[in-house]
């Protein structure tokens, strides 16, 4: 985005592992100030890989990110004051209390001790009650809202989640999902990345897909949606037809079912969809129609043509 | 200056210290008790005075350097290692601190607990033999230069360690041996010509010799040697451990 209003900008960046493995490839991204922005890509796309590049804990082989116009590497204290990573791994201090560990984290990056703030973080995780007990007692789900207590304990102001619900069970997806909705009201921007594509669906406001160590899109979720999402309509019939009869041609119907189903995919977003006059077409046949459904592909439909359809 | 975060790294270690109080403190000064009933008393009745020092007081000095360098090395080795070994270490990499703050608060620590340690084992050996300290701004200087150099060269191992066995693996072949090599139980006048030549070269002979001179006014090597070599030690421990953050070497893939 021009005139440095991005929260993170990512330009070129390559990573080359030593081992040879060529994990991105000149990526370029700018991850917009106040949106949620969803990273998807299969096992081994270089999602991590890329997170890990913008918080500091992987170099890049060439190129530069910057966070809030401050350069990574060269203005690193300044960039990373206000960037909070939940990672991948769960990794805890297992010894250590709560309450220890996530005054520990503010104060690693540098903020004077609040407990106020350290409070209002545990509260918002349902994580209060659990303030003195020692991480090795919590559940998977509770070390993995410490991890992003930990990541909220400095106040960032862009939050980075790489997976973070993976293995979390339905209610407290959803409790996350209010976070981190009332994380982008208070102004925070966030990065998160999941391999449910639902989440995606529901959370972000851009979508990116990386796919082989290469960003091969980044939309608006909602554009990208229209753009590669299709409607279909799903007319069930009371008697299976042989074939699609000649005068159904424009339709461009698909029989299923044993003749039984007619597939009928359309734009959902033009002007006129042809619905009425395949209908009155049917009508005019004399095809007996005992059921009409409607279906829109969801983002894991186009996620999965958008990765599979490459070469 | 990320004074908040020195602070959290050191008090955090420092916790950890309290947390396993029984292994950091009690067991070394169970082993140097140990050592005064055997040298001090079973054997060190037998001995000749050494440099005109009684042999207990004589080994007092070079026990707690034994102490020290073996307990810097293991409490900062350990300290750096651990969160690499559990992953955490992620955070370390990702919080806006340099480099010296997190020797600051890694090395200052482990420095911070065997000096503590140090003066432990000291007031335990006083309980089994009589000695006074000669020059106590001096054995103050030795104590804290010596912890902080081999605090900072645990945490090179650390930060070289990629297992266990590798954390060990230095403390056991190079360190325990040039120790006792080092002249903690005798004084290196004691040694053949050849073998006190080939001993110049450890570099724990000037530590331990320095610090017996801040006690007793005596020693094999003049204080301003002794002194100089360690300086010299630290220097070159600060030296890789700035190579290492520079390069992300094994900190950062
Ligand atoms: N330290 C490393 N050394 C060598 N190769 C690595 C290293 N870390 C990751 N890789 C490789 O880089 C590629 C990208 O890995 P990365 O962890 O970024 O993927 P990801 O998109 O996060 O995958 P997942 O969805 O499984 O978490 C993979 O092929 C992986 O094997
Ligand atoms: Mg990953």
């Amino acid at each position: 985005m021009a005139g440095g209003t991005a929260a993170i900008s990512i330009e070129g960046v390559t990573k080359v592992y030593p081992n040879g493995l060529v994990a991105l490839q000149h990526v370029n991204l700018d991850i917009r100030a106040g949106e949620i922005f969803a990273l998807l890509g299969p096992n081994g796309a270089g999602k991590t890989t890329l997170i890990s590049i913008v918080c500091g804990i992987v170099n890049a082989t060439s190129g530069r990110v910057l966070a809030d116009g401050h350069d990574t590497v060269a203005d690193y204290r300044a960039a990373r004051r206000k960037i909070g990573l939940v990672p991948q791994e769960l990794s805890t201090d297992a010894f250590e209390t709560v309450w220890a560990t996530v005054s520990f984290s503010r104060g690693l990056f540098g903020r004077r001790a609040d407990p106020a703030h350290i409070e209002h973080v545990l509260r918002e995780l349902s994580l209060w009650d659990k303030r003195h007990s020692k991480i090795i007692t919590l559940s998977g789900g509770m070390k993995r809202r410490v991890m992003i207590a930990k990541a909220l304990s400095h106040e960032p102001r862009i939050l980075f989640l790489d997976e973070p619900t993976a293995g979390v069970d339905v209610e407290l997806r959803r409790d996350m999902w209010d976070m981190m909705r009332r994380l982008r009201e208070s102004g925070v921007t966030i990065v998160l990345t999941t391999h449910y594509i639902d989440e995606a669906e529901q959370m972000a406001d851009r979508v990116g897909v990386i796919d082989r160590g290469r960003l091969i899109v980044v939309e608006e979720k909602a554009a990208l949606m229209q753009k590669l999402g299709k409607t279909q309509l799903l007319v069930t019939l009371q008697h299976a037809l042989p074939d699609v009869p000649d005068s159904l041609s424009p339709w461009r119907l698909e029989l299923a079912a044993g003749g039984t189903e007619l597939l009928y995919t359309y734009d959902g977003q033009a002007e006129s969809n042809g619905i009425s006059s395949l209908l009155r077409q049917l009508d005019l046949l004399g095809v007996e129609v005992k059921n009409l459904q409607t279906r829109q592909s969801s983002l894991e439909d186009i996620f999965v043509d958008l990765v599979h359809g490459r070469p | 200056m990320n004074r908040h975060a020195i602070l959290a790294i050191y008090r955090f270690e420092m916790s950890r210290t309290w947390r396993t109080l029984l292994q950091s403190i009690v067991s070394p000064v169970i082993s140097t008790s140990l050592y005064f009933v055997v040298f001090g008393a079973a054997i060190g009745s037998r001995m000749a005075r050494v440099d005109g020092v009684s042999y207990g007081a004589f080994i007092v000095p070079g026990l707690v350097m034994l102490s020290l360098l073996t307990q810097s090395i293991a409490n900062a080795s350990f300290g750096i290692y651990f969160p690499k070994f559990v992953g955490t270490i992620y955070e370390i990499l990702s919080a806006p601190v340099s480099a010296l703050e997190i020797v600051l608060g890694y090395v200052g620590a482990a420095a911070s607990k065997s000096i503590i340690l140090g003066l432990i084992i000291l007031v335990t050996a006083r309980l089994f033999v009589p000695f006074g300290v000669a020059h106590p701004v001096w054995m103050l200087g030795f104590l804290v230069l010596t912890a902080v150099t081999f605090s900072l060269f645990g945490f090179i191992i650390g930060i070289w360690a990629d297992s266990f066995e590798k954390l060990n693996l230095v403390p056991l072949l190079v360190v325990t041996p040039l120790t006792f090599l080092g002249g903690s139980f005798y004084s290196i006048g004691m040694l053949p010509p050849f073998w006190r030549s080939v001993t110049l070269f450890n570099p724990v002979v000037y530590l331990v010799s320095g610090f017996r001179w801040s006690f007793f006014g005596v020693s094999d090597i003049g204080p301003g040697v002794s002194l100089g070599m360690t300086v010299m030690f630290l220097t070159v421990c600060l030296a890789i451990v700035f190579w290492i953050f520079k390069t992300g070497y094994r900190l950062k893939r």
